[in-house]
């Protein structure tokens, strides 16, 4: 069998995924993903914020952003911190915010290892195919950073003012955001 | 486990000029591809006590009580499966769509059809043990849209799918059999493959009707596959 095509996720994304964004009142007023700590989650609170911008550099209003993340221990089976967030981009600035914990590093089968990420979704009108990328805090080593050409590599690394991270995603244009096929 | 690598032959590439907001959004580099990791091979996981009882069922999740939604009701049920014919069970499902009159209830929607005020466009459902899905709605209106020109889409519904591992992550539009639109629109039309666009067309399925009540459509859906494949952890496309 072939993977199902993708198509966008069009304008109105929110209405599906993040309906109170579209200002519609369901599922009891909780958008899935809005919130991802709890008291019972251990490690670092950090916030990661940005501006997704398109190649003209205009933010991108209209996005829908998750990210997928291990815990502070690198698992990714942890009953307390589920490590899935989704946030739409502010309809004004493009701005988007998670407040979440720092994952520590994966320990992979074979034994590999790779640097504490986040891996970051987006979808938009005008993006046929979800845009996969990942969120690093430092510059590695990581067995995907390494690979990345070193010109492009500092798109993926979010730039840190105490718990505050900052990642900016530009989907086209001399500052373009790496984006995995993976 | 891990996931194998997504065949493009079946996808609309980033950039599609005829669909115009592609554009500025569409990434210029090749997107790299790298040996799937644990994180990109796991996923979220939702559970049944998050689906209400009224959750998938878009005749009446918004509507007055007593009421129900305006226009051609409709059951749509399929199954989801990955390229290994698997059935993927305990998915989550997430859809959206116009009104009968091809009117959002978003804010940012200001076409002139009418909202319904019974009718909130969104449902969500998880697939059962053997990956199948169904969820009641009504028939959605095509709509115009700003693309340069007189484009109107297609009537459709959009779905959200989550897989066993987030790199199976989808968002795709079903269409209905028969539409004069589906080979008109520019956003259907950045899919390069006849066959890919023709799966994602619904087909009218009077077995799964109800007599004097409800006709059924159905859908089905495929995630990428998983399996052992041993990946050489060298970039492509760097
Ligand atoms: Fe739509």
């Amino acid at each position: 069998m072939k993977e199902t095509a993708s198509q966008t996720a069009g304008p109105y994304v929110h209405i599906g995924c993040v309906p109170s964004v579209a200002g519609l009142e369901m599922y009891r007023g909780q958008d899935l993903g809005a919130k991802m700590l709890s008291p019972d989650v251990t490690g670092e609170r950090i916030t990661l914020h940005g501006v997704i911008h398109d190649g003209s550099g205009a933010p991108v209003t209209d996005a829908m952003i998750e990210i997928w993340q291990a815990d502070a221990e690198g698992r990714f089976d942890n009953p307390a911190f589920l490590g899935w967030g989704r946030q739409a981009t502010d309809a004004q600035t493009g701005a988007f915010r998670f407040d979440t914990i720092l994952p520590g590093p994966v320990t992979q089968d074979d034994g590999t290892r790779h640097a504490p990420h986040i891996l970051m979704w987006i979808v938009a009108r005008g993006i046929n195919l979800g845009l996969m990328t990942r969120v690093y805090f430092d510059d590695g080593p990581d067995p995907v950073l390494d690979q990345v050409p070193a010109a492009r590599r500092q798109t993926l690394i979010a730039q840190r003012d105490g718990p505050k991270l900052r990642f900016d995603v530009h989907l086209q244009g001399a500052q373009e955001t790496v984006f995995f096929d993976v | 486990m891990t996931i194998r690598p997504r065949d493009h032959t079946h996808q609309p590439p980033a950039l599609t000029p005829a669909y115009r907001s592609s554009q500025l959004r569409a990434p210029s580099h090749k997107p790299l591809r790298y040996a799937p990791s644990r994180t990109e091979a796991t996923g979220p996981t939702f559970g049944h006590d998050l689906i209400g009882p009224t959750d998938h069922d878009l005749i009446i999740n918004y509507a007055r009580p007593g009421e129900t939604a305006m226009g051609e009701r409709i059951i749509v049920h399929g199954v989801l499966r990955d390229e290994d014919a698997r059935p993927v069970p305990n998915a989550l499902i997430e859809v959206w769509q116009a009104n009968a009159g091809g009117r959002y209830r978003h804010k940012k929607d200001g076409y002139l059809a009418p909202l319904d005020p019974n009718f909130g466009g969104c449902g969500r459902m998880l697939t059962d043990g053997e990956g199948r899905f169904s969820f009641r709605t009504i028939r959605p209106g095509p709509y115009p849209w700003p693309n340069g020109g007189n484009d109107w889409r297609p009537a459709h519904i959009h779905f959200s799918i989550f897989g066993a591992a987030f790199a199976q992550r989808l968002i795709t539009q079903m269409y209905f059999e028969g539409d004069p639109h589906i080979a008109l629109c520019p956003i259907v039309q950045t899919i390069p493959d006849p066959g890919a666009i023709d799966r994602l067309t619904a087909r009218l399925d009077m077995a799964h009707s109800v007599p004097m009540d409800i006709r059924a459509y159905r859908f089905d859906l495929v995630l990428r596959g998983r399996d052992q494949t041993l990946f050489e952890n060298r970039m492509e496309g760097a």
